[in-house]
């Protein structure tokens, strides 16, 4: 687990790593990121040979092609900046995986180990590096945040979003039961166990509307892509034409927020 | 009869076994109620977070330690053993256990064994074995018990009969237990079981157990227990015979209480077991119980192949607590009979492979959402996920020689290969990445309705129309 680093004084530039997901699926929380970095007075830069962490293929059981995808983006960060990844799925993959990955390869396995200690998940990165105080605009609001199992358990960020959304002085944070338990996503596995992966998100959907907030939040676009895939689907079935429990990325949320 | 055969695929059928309790809200709800006990259980146990890392970062280093130093331990372990007059087997097949236990009932004309609860012995399964060999086997665990007389298998290694209501065992007991009156009254269900098992105690020829922890220097076996019939076993018999697998050895008596108060507070939320028994010989002239024999069976069953590589070493640092199976929201969601091995959950996936082969296993590793629930909890530090991985590496790589599992490459198929080289092809060059995701941004409409599983409670992927590259640029 890594303990939250503070780099003084704040970095004028950044990279920012969209992952493969965000790029192709999720563009506008992609684009919502880099404005609210931006609005930090922070210069992004936006390497465009980028393409994927090569995590789908790690976890399959794939380390070869895995390598052969992680190795690229190796290439792509010459300066010493904070690479920033909208993803503690994706961020977890590069900053304690690439160094296994290239463990037998020791030019490759230098370069992962100093990409590691650059790369942090955006919630850390706003709340520990910039020490980010969003300022609150909008209307009340209840959100429930979903925090991924990457986030919580490889990069032990869990408290970061929830900091974030405590300093937005009209939301209020809904407490949902089995909070730490996995909604289900997994890659490979929602397609692989498709009835468990079901059952799981199933049961997170149900606690994360409990709550009765009004939409869900959460800083990893996989589970969103579960967990809003099923409410969308629940809410075809039922015959619903407006989304029952909305969600979004959490820095699409914090764009809004502080938008004046 | 109430064991499936050995040979039996726990992967054959596992998405429809796991279908049928997804699919049953009753089951559904009572695993979830058990697992959130035993959750909460075990975190009132550890209320101090530091507490709880520095236990586990001692667990981890006891048993790799001992680990290490397997080899010679286990010899060391015999030479006390045997000093002490407990005669010491060794076994690397389930075959060969079962014919070195009934080998030792039938040289004492033995008709009733009453057995402790005892994983090893599901693992090479003794009852089915006995049975077959005229010799009754009697589980006296009340867990345990219970799915005997349901004819079942335990479905979690620490609560055997967690999956059954108090009414069906009320039922069972009234169906089975002669002179019993239906009553779902838990205390009188417990005195009805204890009855039985009293009389039979005192008939048993051989007494059965399980060990926890067998300590070299000594030569003691430690056995952890909450309701007195360990004791029984291992005391009232005129025979008693442990069985183990190679793994549970420590060098020094000191290494045990970590271990134990890691083990029972993980296990069941307990500060300490009802029991702990710590068996060091025979009855010797003079003492007044004990048995007049002591046999330990030593099990390899595939523990010989995970220990010669350093990785997998690690999945045999298991104390055998559970707390991975009640953490775990895929065995929360499908129990543990759905997984068809004798050890069910994420320590099942990563055990069963070395005993049954990964061909048999092959597709257990995928059943995990890699969530880490299982290596946040676990008390000597197992990195499950990691393992997970591995074994799915293993599985799905061609076969080739001199492989470090059983059956490496059995989940090997062209299709799947061919189709991740094509991704990496894709996501390790820019350009192709640039041109493959513009079209699938272009060609969205033509996303295919139905995704395989992902569909079937889902609403299809669809690709957005403009990728973040695009909206990038164009605010440029």
């Amino acid at each position: 687990m890594s303990k939250p680093r503070t780099i003084t004084p704040k970095p004028s530039d950044i990279y920012f790593f969209a992952t493969c997901v965000v790029d192709q699926f999720f563009p506008g929380a992609g684009m919502d990121a880099i404005t609210l970095l931006e609005n930090q007075g922070i210069r992004v830069h936006f390497p465009e040979e980028q393409t994927c962490c090569g995590q789908p293929a790690y976890t399959s059981g794939f380390p070869d092609e895995a390598r052969k995808v992680a190795a690229l983006q190796l290439t792509l960060f010459p300066q010493d900046w904070p690479v920033v990844v909208p993803s503690g799925s994706c961020a977890g993959m590069m900053k304690h995986h690439y160094p296994t990955l290239f463990a037998d390869d020791p030019v490759r396995k230098a370069q992962a180990e100093a990409l590691s200690g650059r790369i942090y998940e955006l919630t850390d990165f706003l709340v520990n590096v910039l020490d980010f105080k969003p300022e609150d605009h909008g209307q009340d609001c209840t959100v429930v945040l979903h925090t991924s199992c990457s986030a919580r358990r490889e990069m032990g960020v869990h408290l970061t979003g929830r900091k974030l959304i405590g300093d937005l002085a009209k939301v209020t944070l809904a407490q949902q039961d089995h909070e730490s338990e996995c909604c289900g996503f997994g890659g490979t596995f929602s397609v692989k166990q498709p009835e468990i992966s079901a059952a799981m998100v199933e049961d997170k959907l149900k606690s994360l509307k409990a709550t009765g907030a009004e939409r869900v939040v959460s800083a990893d676009c996989g589970c969103l892509m579960n967990i809003l895939g099923h409410a969308a689907w629940k809410d075809k079935q039922e015959g619903r034409a407006t989304p029952s429990l909305p969600g979004e990325h959490i820095a699409s949320f914090l764009l809004r927020r502080t938008a004046q | 009869m109430n064991a499936q055969p050995i040979h039996f695929k726990p992967t054959e059928g596992f998405r429809a076994r796991s279908k049928a309790v997804v699919d049953n809200p009753f089951l559904r709800q009572s695993f979830r109620g058990a697992m959130d006990f035993l959750m909460s259980k075990r975190a009132a146990q550890f209320p101090d977070s530091e507490e709880l890392e520095s236990l586990r970062l001692l667990g981890e280093q006891i048993r790799q330690y001992n680990l290490g130093k397997l080899p010679e331990l286990l010899v060391r372990l015999e030479e006390n053993l045997t000093r002490n007059g407990v005669q010491v087997h060794w076994a690397e097949t389930p075959d060969e256990a079962n014919a070195i236990i009934l080998g030792i009932c039938q040289k004492h004309s033995a008709k009733l064994m009453v057995k402790g609860k005892s994983m090893v012995s599901e693992e090479i399964e003794l009852n089915h074995a006995a049975e077959a060999a005229g010799i009754g086997a009697l589980e006296s665990d009340m867990g345990e018990y219970i799915v005997q007389l349901a004819h079942e298998k335990p479905s979690h290694i620490i609560m055997p009969a967690i999956h059954k209501t108090k009414e069906e065992i009320a039922r069972l007991f009234a169906e089975n237990v002669p002179g019993v009156e239906y009553t779902d009254n838990v205390d009188a269900l417990i005195q009805i079981g204890r009855n039985v098992l009293r009389q039979k105690f005192l008939e048993a020829d051989i007494g059965l157990s399980g060990v926890n922890f067998a300590v070299a220097e000594t030569g003691t076996l430690c056995l952890v227990e909450n309701e007195g019939n360990g004791r029984m076993c291992t005391t009232a018999p005129p025979v008693h015979i442990a069985i183990t697998g190679i793994e549970k050895i420590v060098e020094k008596l000191e290494h045990v209480p970590p271990l134990l108060s890691l083990l029972t507070r993980s296990a069941t939320g307990q500060n300490i077991s009802t029991y702990f028994n710590m068996i060091s010989s025979p009855r010797k002239p003079g003492e007044k119980d004990g048995p007049a024999e002591v046999h330990l069976v030593l099990l390899d069953n595939g523990r010989s192949q995970a220990y010669a590589d350093e990785q997998l070493r690690k999945t045999l640092q298991c104390i055998r607590c559970g707390a991975c199976m009640n953490h775990c929201p895929v065995y929360t969601r499908i129990g543990g009979h759905a997984y068809g091995t004798t050890y069910p959950g994420p320590i099942g996936k990563i055990i069963s492979p070395h005993m049954l082969g990964l061909d048999a296993t092959a597709n257990m590793a995928t059943a995990s959402s890699l969530c880490g629930a299982c290596g946040e909890v676990c008390p000597v530090r197992i990195p499950i996920p990691e393992l997970l991985i591995r074994l799915r590496e293993e599985s799905a790589s061609a076969p080739h020689a001199n492989p470090s599992m059983r059956g490496q490459g059995a989940g090997h198929d062209g299709l799947t290969s061919a189709i991740w080289r094509a991704w990496a092809a894709v996501y390790s060059s820019p350009a192709l990445y640039r041109t493959v995701s513009w079209l699938g941004s272009r060609l969205r409409g033509l996303t295919p309705r139905r995704q395989a599983g992902w569909t079937s409670v889902r609403t299809p992927i669809q690709p957005a129309p403009k990728r973040l590259r695009d909206m990038i640029k164009e605010r440029n």
